[in-house]
């Protein structure tokens, strides 16, 4: 027994000895064969006690030799390259680990590029190609049985999947295509596929084996953030494989079950992403929600609540494999009850952005699409209250999208939770995302096996709609069947667009009866024509205007739509703006009055605000004809557009700010251009020069002193979202007027005083405003007047900028901060070594 | 719809001015004295008809017989030297044209203060038939001119309350000696009378409101009625003589004075008390225009042979339009 282990160690000796130092080819070529016994595979295959002691024993210690001899001259000691071949066969058909390792360590051992390093990596290349790695994991999964070695595993590990990594930094740009990322993961992805393989088999055999290393492997992939390529090649050949077969599925599940820890979130994401739906989902996980506590987390909690950048797809799958199993049910109740928890609560609405929003809403959305009558029934009252919290607060909100959010949500919860009574039902627009969400709440039909054809879930969802949209259009027939077939050619029809309903003409033609008419008239057709007629006499008669202007104002806005006369809020609002532009001072005087007023609805409070922002741009606009312009004339959008859009909330101001910005910057540029000579607009008196601080400062000054119905920094906070955004409005446009400077200086002291409001709509008003006082406000003046202001904005827009909850604001906050920037650019050009 | 070029609103080819009254009345006189162009005669509510030459576009002559009361109705005799007028003076005169002459030659005494104009059916035949509002509240008179021979007095049954008789029409099928008529009445309904049997062959409810004017294709048997409200309804007559609502067509305003078939049974007109003339293809009833000119209701619609369309308002004009000429 004692001398048979020093034959092969005087023999391995003696070949080391051989290779290392004699020049001779030919003896080098025979040392090497007679060694190559030892690895078997041949007719004088050495005894296996033998090989055995080989491979543990002297295997690795002979290629780190065979390794380090390696040189053009060596090579050449015998010609056509026999020798060459013989010495790649120790690495390819030896032990899979121990060649790996000798393989990776010497080309780590290496300097630099040379001869030496690329026959080794051509080698390693070769050793991939010929599926060596899956030899490697497999007998790994042998090893489990014999007490481990915890060293070489981790080593093993670190090397398999850090591979590219190294390689890409010993070869630099002589990089080989099999070493890429892309390249390499999906070739593990496939010899992962293998090793299953071989594992079934042997199962299937009888025989027991562990899939731990190879989990190992794939959850350190993943934990490299490789989920896309090795799960792009694992999971549509597993999703097949698992097909009907209990056998791959156990393994799968153990597979996935033997992943660790810190790698289980890398790859339950990757795995949620990459499965074409519930179904091959639940095959390849199983119930490990249940048992294994991270999971759970992730599952539960990390995918539904923390992250919201996945496609609906994916929540599909997830939720549905949730739904899937009697064991796993609980456990999506549960997440509803705690998705709608976070979607009732008032700050979590007010701190998460919109997307994170809809993520959510779009999730329990299909968790009641899941679940039954009778699972909801349980917890009704929980989930209705939390509902009614969330409907409230988000119907509170300044902002369109969440509004919206909050009825389309609501519609489908009470109706299937609250059956017994009305469902709520609420107005809104639908558009693609609404769309897309009722699609979400219908419940799927049960063989929708689409999915295991491994097309994703996106396109059978969004399909619903359209279907349902086409299978709602009537068929449509002739229209009608005449008999006889007239030649109609020679009748073509007239244009009958002028056909309407016929109005009496009872519009009064002087400015005194129009008001007459519209304070006292019971006639609703007299009415109708005044109003309709005002704006035009406004315009024609500005003198009588002006003698009765503050009374026409107010009778303008008290003004109650009588009948049902259509565009009528469009017709008041013009005629009040035409009656403001008219006479200025007064109507100013009294409208900014009246904001601050007792009896108003917030309706009017905020047409006031409209009403200001409107006559200010119509005033300051360059070239106004000294006559106002023809009434109802058309194009408003070209005017009156920017001001309207920033006082009205939405996702509107932010493109419209853009416009305001990039015009800016535009007339900033300075264009060496040999463009026709351009005619330069009439130099013009600026009309809202003289009465811009009409405009402003009332407004401005009473907004912190709260009246019994009108506390702006209370719950009125629309109101002051519209008051900010009128402010920002007027800033802007008193660009060249005298009372800039002091209007800045205001405007910025007020935005102070809110920035921390809660309400993003008005954190966007003070944003804009911030800009037009940039832009408005003289630089010197700025500078000169208000350097601790403007330091003091600076560092809030930086922290908006990075930390607001909001998108608009953060994007509005940067516009300001460049704006800043220029400034500090233009005016302090060498300040700054 | 399907046009996708649309001819732009057409214009009246002339005005005729000078009525110094409202129009009330409209007809006709085909060219009998083959100088071209027919004459028109024109109503008005100051009791004056006026004959205008379409060639010069003015008035020739002014006929006074009505002692200043409207004239609601005007019709030629085939021969074409007779003119009978309706006013609301109770009498219906009978003039001679014939060379330049204009005198009343007869007279038939009304008995009815409504605003039904009469009706006649004259075939060429010296004898002719008249039709107008009878002396009680839903009767009509047939007479048998020129004898003024009182034939029958067409009466519904006594629970029937149709209201007063609003617009007739006399014709005869080719087929068969009885002449009919149709009246429209002021509870909406539209009935055939058989006149020599003297008894209704069917009478439908059409409309809401009082049938205010229809019009008959003896050749397609089907006919057309307006009324006060919205709807102008086009009903058949089956085989059995019994009267069908073949469809509706909603206006755009309501209230219809007057409708009137081209008589090459091609487009027909309306009279709107929405100042707008309004011109459908007959077969399909499709609208094919809207004639805006008058700036008040509309009081009657007439075609000239040639398929001229004359059209009387109450702001005094007399509007002459050539849509789709005929051929």
């Amino acid at each position: 027994m004692d001398l048979v282990p020093s034959v092969v160690r005087l023999e391995v000796q003696e070949a080391i000895h051989t290779v290392s130092s004699s020049k001779d080819g030919g003896h080098i070529l025979s040392t090497l064969g007679s060694l190559k016994r030892y690895l078997g595979e041949m007719e004088n295959a050495a005894p296996l006690g033998e090989r055995e002691e080989f491979t543990t024993g002297h295997f690795a210690a002979f290629l780190r030799c065979l390794a380090s001899k390696l040189s053009p001259d060596w090579l050449e000691l015998v010609p056509d390259g026999r020798l060459e071949e013989l010495w790649g066969s120790f690495f390819l058909e030896g032990p899979a680990d121990q060649a790996f390792l000798v393989l990776m360590e010497s080309i780590e051992g290496i300097a630099g590029p040379s001869f030496r390093l690329m026959k080794m990596a051509r080698l390693l290349a070769q050793f991939l190609r010929e599926g060596r790695l899956a030899a490697l994991m497999e007998g790994q999964c042998w090893r489990q049985r014999q007490p481990g070695f915890p060293q070489l595993w981790e080593t093993l590990l670190s090397r398999v999947v850090g591979l590219p990594d190294q390689l890409g930094n010993r070869l630099q740009r002589e990089n080989l295509d099999e070493f890429f990322p892309q390249n390499y993961f999906s070739l593990l992805g496939e010899e992962v596929v293998r090793v299953l393989q071989a594992v079934v088999d042997s199962l299937r055999g009888g025989l027991d084996c562990s899939v731990s290393f190879v989990s190992q492997v794939l959850g350190k992939a993943c934990v490299h953030g490789r989920q896309r390529e090795i799960l792009g090649v694992l999971v549509p050949q597993l999703t097949t494989l698992t097909q009907g077969s209990c056998l791959w599925q156990r393994v799968c599940w153990r597979l996935v079950e033997q992943v660790p820890d810190r790698a289980m979130e890398a790859v339950l994401t990757g795995l949620v992403e990459a499965a074409p739906g519930p179904e091959v989902l639940s095959r390849l996980l199983g119930n490990l929600v249940v048992k294994n506590k991270k999971a759970h987390f992730v599952m539960t909690r990390k995918l539904l609540f923390l992250q919201y950048q996945h496609p609906v797809s994916m929540l599909q799958s997830l939720l549905g494999h949730l739904a899937m199993d009697s064991q796993r049910r609980p456990l999506l109740v549960q997440v509803l009850r705690e998705l709608l928890e976070t979607w009732g609560s008032s700050s979590a609405m007010r701190h998460a952005p919109l997307p994170q929003q809809r993520y959510v809403s779009k999730a329990i959305l299909i968790c009641l699409a899941h679940l039954g009558q009778r699972e909801l029934e349980d917890s009704r009252d929980e989930l209705l209250a939390s509902m009614m919290a969330g409907v409230k607060c988000r119907l509170d909100s300044s902002l369109p999208p969440v509004r919206r959010l909050g009825m389309i949500v609501a519609e489908v919860i009470s109706s299937r939770i609250h059956h017994e009574g009305p469902a709520l039902k609420f107005q809104y627009e639908e558009d693609e995302l609404s769309l897309e969400l009722l699609a979400l709440a219908t419940p799927r039909p049960a063989g929708d096996g689409a999915t295991e054809a491994g097309t994703s879930l996106m396109p059978a969802a969004g399909e619903t709609p359209a279907e349902t949209v086409a299978s709602a259009v009537p068929p449509s027939g002739p229209e009608d069947s005449v008999s006889e077939l007239d030649s109609d050619d020679e009748f073509v029809p007239h244009d009958m667009s002028g056909d309407r309903e016929l109005k009496s003409n009872k519009a009064p033609m002087y400015l005194r009866d129009c008001m007459e008419a519209l304070t006292t008239s019971e006639d609703a057709e007299r009415w109708e024509a005044a109003l309709g007629a005002l704006e035009g006499l406004v315009y024609r008669s500005p003198a009588a205007t002006q003698e009765v202007s503050v009374e026409l104002a107010k009778v303008l806005l008290h003004l109650e739509e009588r009948t049902c006369v259509a565009g009528f809020e469009g017709l008041r609002q013009r005629t009040l703006v035409a009656v403001t532009i008219t006479d200025p001072a007064r109507v100013t005087e009294y409208l900014t009055s009246q904001f601050y007023a007792l009896n108003y609805s917030l309706r009017q409070r905020m047409d006031i605000l409209d009403v200001l922002t409107l006559a200010a741009q119509e005033l300051s606009r360059p070239g106004r004809p000294g006559r106002a312009p023809q009434p109802g004339s058309p194009n408003p959008g070209t005017r009156c557009l920017p001001a309207q859009a920033a006082s009205r909330p939405g996702s509107t101001v932010a493109p419209d700010w853009r416009l305001v910005v990039e015009e800016r910057i535009r007339s900033k540029t300075r264009r060496f251009s040999k463009g026709p000579p351009r005619q330069g607009a009439a130099g013009d008196p600026n009309e809202f020069n003289s009465v811009a601080g009409y405009f402003f400062f009332p407004l401005i000054q009473r907004f912190d002193r709260p009246l019994v119905t009108f506390d702006l920094l209370g719950e009125d906070h629309l109101v002051l979202g519209r008051l900010t955004h009128t402010l920002g409005a007027l800033m802007y446009l008193a660009v060249n007027t005298t009372v800039a400077a002091p209007m800045g200086k205001a405007l910025l002291e007020f935005v102070w005083g809110l920035r921390f409001h809660v309400d993003a709509y008005v954190r966007q008003g003070l944003l804009s405003a911030i800009s037009s006082v940039l832009l408005s406000v003289p630089a010197q003046r700025l500078l000169e007047d208000l350097p601790d202001e403007l330091l003091e904005a600076g560092s809030w827009l930086a922290d908006v900028a990075e930390k607001d909850p909001d998108e608009d604001c953060r994007t509005l906050a940067l516009k300001a901060l460049l704006l800043l920037e220029r400034l500090r650019d233009r005016l302090l050009p060498r300040s700054s070594p | 719809m399907a046009a996708p070029l649309l001819l732009p609103p057409p214009d009246p080819q002339f005005v005729l001015r000078g009525t110094q009254s409202p129009v009330h009345a409209l007809h006709f006189r085909e060219g009998a004295q083959a100088q071209g162009r027919p004459l028109l005669f024109s109503g008005s509510q100051g009791g004056l008809v006026h004959i205008w030459s379409l060639q010069t576009r003015r008035a020739v002559t002014t006929l006074d017989g009505h002692g200043g009361q409207c004239v609601i109705w005007l019709q030629t005799l085939p021969q074409g030297h007779q003119l009978l007028s309706q006013g609301r003076d109770l009498r219906l005169c009978l003039w001679d044209l014939a060379e330049g002459r204009n005198t009343i030659v007869d007279s038939v005494r009304l008995e009815s203060v409504g605003f039904c104009r009469s009706a006649i059916l004259a075939e060429g035949q010296p004898r002719w038939m008249l039709a107008m509002p009878g002396k009680g509240t839903d009767e009509i008179q047939i007479l048998e001119m020129p004898s003024k021979t009182s034939v029958c007095t067409l009466k519904l049954e006594a629970d029937a309350k149709p209201g007063m008789p609003m617009c007739l029409g006399l014709w005869q099928a080719n087929c068969s000696p009885h002449p009919l008529l149709l009246a429209g009445y002021e509870d909406g309904s539209v009935a055939l009378w058989d006149v020599s049997e003297q008894k209704v062959c069917s009478r439908i409810a059409c409309h809401e409101e009082p049938v205010m004017g229809l019009d008959f294709d003896s050749q397609k048997a089907r006919g057309v009625s307006g009324s006060a409200g919205k709807v102008l309804a086009v009903w058949s007559l089956d085989g059995q003589q019994a009267l069908q609502v073949h469809r509706t067509h909603e206006l755009t305003n309501p209230g219809v004075a007057e409708v009137t078939i081209r008589p090459d049974r091609k487009i027909l007109a309306t009279a709107g008390w929405d100042h707008c003339v309004r011109v459908f293809h007959w077969q399909t009833m499709r609208p094919l225009a809207v004639l805006a000119f008058h700036s008040a209701t509309v009081q009657c619609v007439a075609f000239a042979r040639d398929g001229l369309l004359a059209a009387g308002s109450k702001d005094q004009r007399i509007s002459l339009w050539s849509l789709y000429p005929r051929t």
